[in-house]
């Protein structure tokens, strides 16, 4: 098992190496620059600011500065934001966005999950069409649209939940969980009912109805174990997803997370930022991606089984 | 192992951890406005997360707020008149037919820790503007002063050779190249300010953009208000200063800024009363708003002009005619009506109307006969022979409509096809700047109410100029007769001449004057439209007693 981290882990290395210098390189080769403004830069100003960001350089020797610092763990002063580096907005950005990704995720189970094992108990029956027809509802509805319309509901017509902010009024995290969640719990839910369908036509799962389980017993104890294989498998993706992905969410809520530095840094021409994030987000998703695989091998038997044989 | 696993992916368990998270603290609480108005805190909501707070480091409209509430220049904008009145200077004297100024300081204007702001001080932060190592992208504000665009382009070496002089700690005296009507104007735009100096060097050298002496507990500022909170996208705080000279006058206790970059987010808070005041107003919103019986809404002209860029190099648009023909062919009145829901003015020139007393001259009007007589002409009868133009905007919406209607009035008043393209916001400003468009959306908002702040564009070769128009004629009136013109009636005269040269050799069609739009809470007082959308938060009161129109719920 160690060896299959480790070596999964040295994998990752070119891998994210690979990213950054596909980053570094496409975002100096798009169009305009950091210091484009409507009102025009004078030259004599213009020439400062890059020698005061090392865009006076030739490109290659930037880039090995960049890498230079990138080794200490420096992702350099934010261009769009003077007097703030990189690090230190990921770092005001992250713990929000990852809160915000944990409870649209827990979401995204209890709802999903449940919907999915119920569904997967009666197949082709109306408890099974219901929640599935909702689970294709949730994944088509983008969540610029069910943010606004939860927002009317529950915030202005009601007046039951606060509308935007994080953590500054009481009850304002609910609606962004929500929103973010519901397309991933349409997902889970789909998931577990494919991976419930499989397991429930199991001989052992036979065997554990001829021994006069309660049915409940047998799905959550013999049942549930293996059908929500393809569901771990997909939460690492998944987070990472949710931590790259909560843009929308955060626009919406006007939540001080992550996703709207990345994408803003984009058309800010940002430089370092844009690496920066990138760079971070690529090591997340390399890193959950590892997690949901040993948590995946760990919940299959006959996988584990190959690892402790060492036979990888 | 199995049963630890199982017990993990539990659904009760998940179930009572969700409800936990979800209902910690559930529940309605009082309203941002109604604690504001009870405490004297005015919650505002400011466009976007500021890039900063450094005077001479930053630009944008936000930070103009946040850093006016913190920085008080030598003079401010009076709100209501928007002329000059005091500000760090009790008064200030021009001699030499106005080319030498003598700023008077006030004694009692302090730092927030207590120093006295000295006239060194300004003549410190003006070396820290202009300097070329410093990267002040308005450095050009302060171009005016004798010698200052030398310095800040490196050809002089020597800050002492500026023009501008601390004669005792209270008096500062400024020499300018020529008589400058606007100037004392400049002196509340933020890139003139001035920082601490001591401050300022804790962290770094003068020229440094990076340090943290702008965060909170570091800075020293010298306005109506400190900074106390400022969290990352979230808010900044600032209470009244204890210090600040005219601290009687200054009614509120605390202000919070909030960035509000989604327009749509903004106004639903606005509504559920989290904010006083909105940057914008959605554009579909804005019909409800009026509907309303004591509206929040409040709509005022403001210092910007609306156009399109035309490249002169380029056919079709090389021909005067043609561009005339263009021009006379858009029913701005129409647009405005339409498009823009009544949000906007017609513009026929560059200059705002009433520009501190300024009419621009007007020169053409909607004419489709004339611009079908103009286009044949050119060359061009009934569209005939027409070889196609594109129009380019940045993308948004609210351009494209814009785009798109006068693509259609072109079409069908001068039989002309056009094709319109948007590209994302920095291609598009590579694109002017590179010159390779032939007609291009631009916006510009004055940055100090003269018209010479929208003339001067299009001097040869001006560096927002990007239309190829150049013309020595025109160049001679913007940057020699003007400036020396010795009344005001005069320089209108001469700008008059020049708007004139301008729409009639038309590098530009202007559509429309903008607006400045806000949802204003009733409790809220001293807040005056006016055209620079200038907000001098020491005018602004809160009161308890009114409260929104019962309909907008």
């Amino acid at each position: 098992m160690l060896r299959f981290i480790l070596s999964r882990l040295l994998q990752a290395i070119p891998v994210i190496f690979i990213v950054i210098t596909a980053t570094f390189f496409l975002v100096r080769a798009a169009p305009g620059g950091p210091f484009d403004a409507e009102k025009v830069v004078l030259p004599e100003v213009k020439r400062a600011l890059e020698a005061q960001y090392r865009l006076d350089l030739p490109l290659h020797e930037q880039y090995f500065a960049y890498l230079a610092d990138l080794a200490q763990g420096e992702l350099g002063p934010s261009f769009k934001y003077p007097g703030r580096s990189v690090n230190e907005i990921l770092f005001s950005g992250l713990p929000v966005t990852a809160e915000l990704g944990f409870y649209a995720l827990l979401i995204a189970l209890v709802i999903g999950v449940t919907a999915g094992v119920f569904a997967s108990l009666k197949p082709n029956t109306r408890q099974d069409y219901i929640p599935m027809s909702l689970a294709m509802i949730g994944i088509c509805m983008p969540s610029f649209l069910l943010g606004p319309l939860l927002v009317l509901v529950f915030g202005i017509y009601l007046e039951w939940l606060p509308i935007s902010g994080w953590g500054a009024i009481p009850g304002d995290k609910i609606l962004p969980s929500i929103t973010l969640g519901a397309a991933y719990a349409a997902y889970v839910a789909r998931l577990s009912r494919a991976g419930m369908l499989e397991i429930l036509s199991q001989d052992y799962i036979r065997t554990a109805r001829a021994k006069g389980l309660p049915e409940w017993l047998v799905v959550v104890k013999h049942a549930l174990r293996g059908g929500l294989i393809p569901v771990i498998a997909f939460l690492g993706p998944a987070f990472a997803g949710l931590l790259a992905g909560s843009f929308v969410v955060e626009t919406i809520f006007q939540i001080p997370g992550l996703g709207r530095f990345y994408v803003q840094a984009a058309f800010n021409r940002d430089y370092t930022m844009i690496l920066g994030t990138t760079v971070f987000l690529s090591s997340l998703i390399v890193l959950f991606n590892l997690l949901s695989d040993v948590a995946a091998a760990w919940l299959n038997p006959r996988l584990r089984s190959q690892f402790s044989g060492g036979s990888r | 192992m199995i049963y630890r696993l199982n017990s993990r992916f539990h659904p009760r368990n998940l179930i009572t951890l969700l409800a936990m998270a979800l209902l910690l603290g559930c529940g309605a609480g009082e309203s941002n406005v109604a604690s504001g108005n009870r405490d004297g805190i005015l919650h505002y909501g400011n466009g976007a997360e500021p890039q900063g707070l450094d005077p001479h480091v930053v630009t944008g409209v936000p930070e103009n707020h946040l850093i006016r509430a913190l920085f008080e220049g030598l003079a401010v904008k009076n709100p209501i008149t928007l002329e000059p009145e005091p500000g760090v200077a009790e008064r200030w004297e021009f001699s030499e037919e106005g080319r030498v100024i003598t700023f008077y300081l006030n004694p009692e204007a302090r730092w927030s820790n207590g120093e006295q702001v000295s006239a060194s001080d300004y003549v410190w932060s003006w070396n820290r503007a202009l300097h070329p190592e410093t990267g002040n992208l308005y450095a050009y504000m302060l171009y005016p002063v004798e010698n200052a665009e030398g310095y800040a382009k490196g050809e002089i070496k020597d800050f002492s050779e500026v023009g501008v002089k601390a004669l005792d700690d209270t008096t500062l005296q400024v020499t300018l190249n020529t008589p400058t009507p606007y100037f004392i104007q400049l002196m509340d735009h933020y890139s003139t300010f001035a920082v601490h100096p001591e401050t300022l060097l804790k962290f770094g050298k003068m020229t440094d953009r990076f340090t943290p002496w702008t965060r909170v507990g570091n800075i020293v500022s010298n306005g109506a208000f400190v900074l106390t909170d400022w969290a990352l996208n979230r808010h900044i705080k600032m209470a009244k200063s204890d210090l600040y000279w005219d601290r009687n006058r200054v009614s509120l206790n605390g202000v919070v800024f909030y960035p509000t970059e989604n327009v749509v987010s903004e106004e639903r808070m606005f509504r559920v009363e989290q904010l006083h005041y909105t940057q914008v107003v959605p554009l579909d919103k804005i019909p409800v708003y009026r509907e309303l019986d004591n509206t929040p809404y409040i709509q005022a002209p403001y210092l910007g002009t609306y156009y399109y860029l035309v490249n002169t190099d380029r056919p079709p648009v090389d021909n005067v005619k043609v561009r005339q023909a263009l021009s006379m062919a858009v029913d701005r009145d129409k647009l405005v009506r339409s498009v823009l829901q009544q949000t906007a003015v017609p513009a026929y020139s560059i200059t705002p109307p009433n520009t501190l007393g300024y009419y621009p001259p007007r020169v053409f009007d909607y004419d489709p006969e004339r611009a079908r007589a103009l286009l044949a002409e050119a060359g061009y009868p009934e569209g005939e022979g027409w070889p196609g133009l594109e129009i380019i905007y940045n993308t948004q919406e609210a351009h494209r409509k814009i785009a798109v209607a006068i693509q259609q009035m072109w079409k069908s008043e001068l039989n002309i096809d056009i094709t319109i393209a948007n590209q994302e916001w920095k291609v598009y400003l590579n694109s002017v700047s590179q010159r390779d468009f032939q007609v291009a959306r631009r916006g510009w908002i004055g940055d100090y109410v003269d018209a010479n702040n929208f003339l001067d564009l299009f001097i040869t070769d001006g560096g927002n100029n990007n239309t190829g128009f150049a013309d020595p004629v025109y160049d001679d009136l913007i940057l020699q007769r003007a400036p020396r013109a010795q009344t005001r009636e005069d320089r209108y005269a001469l700008f008059e001449q020049a708007e004139t040269m301008l729409m009639e050799q038309m590098p530009i069609i202007p559509i429309y004057t903008y607006t400045s739009k806000h949802l204003i809470h009733p409790s809220v007082e001293g807040i005056y439209p006016n055209l620079m959308d200038s907000l001098n938060l020491k005018y602004v009161r809160l009161r308890t007693e009114p409260t929104l129109p019962e309909d907008l719920r």
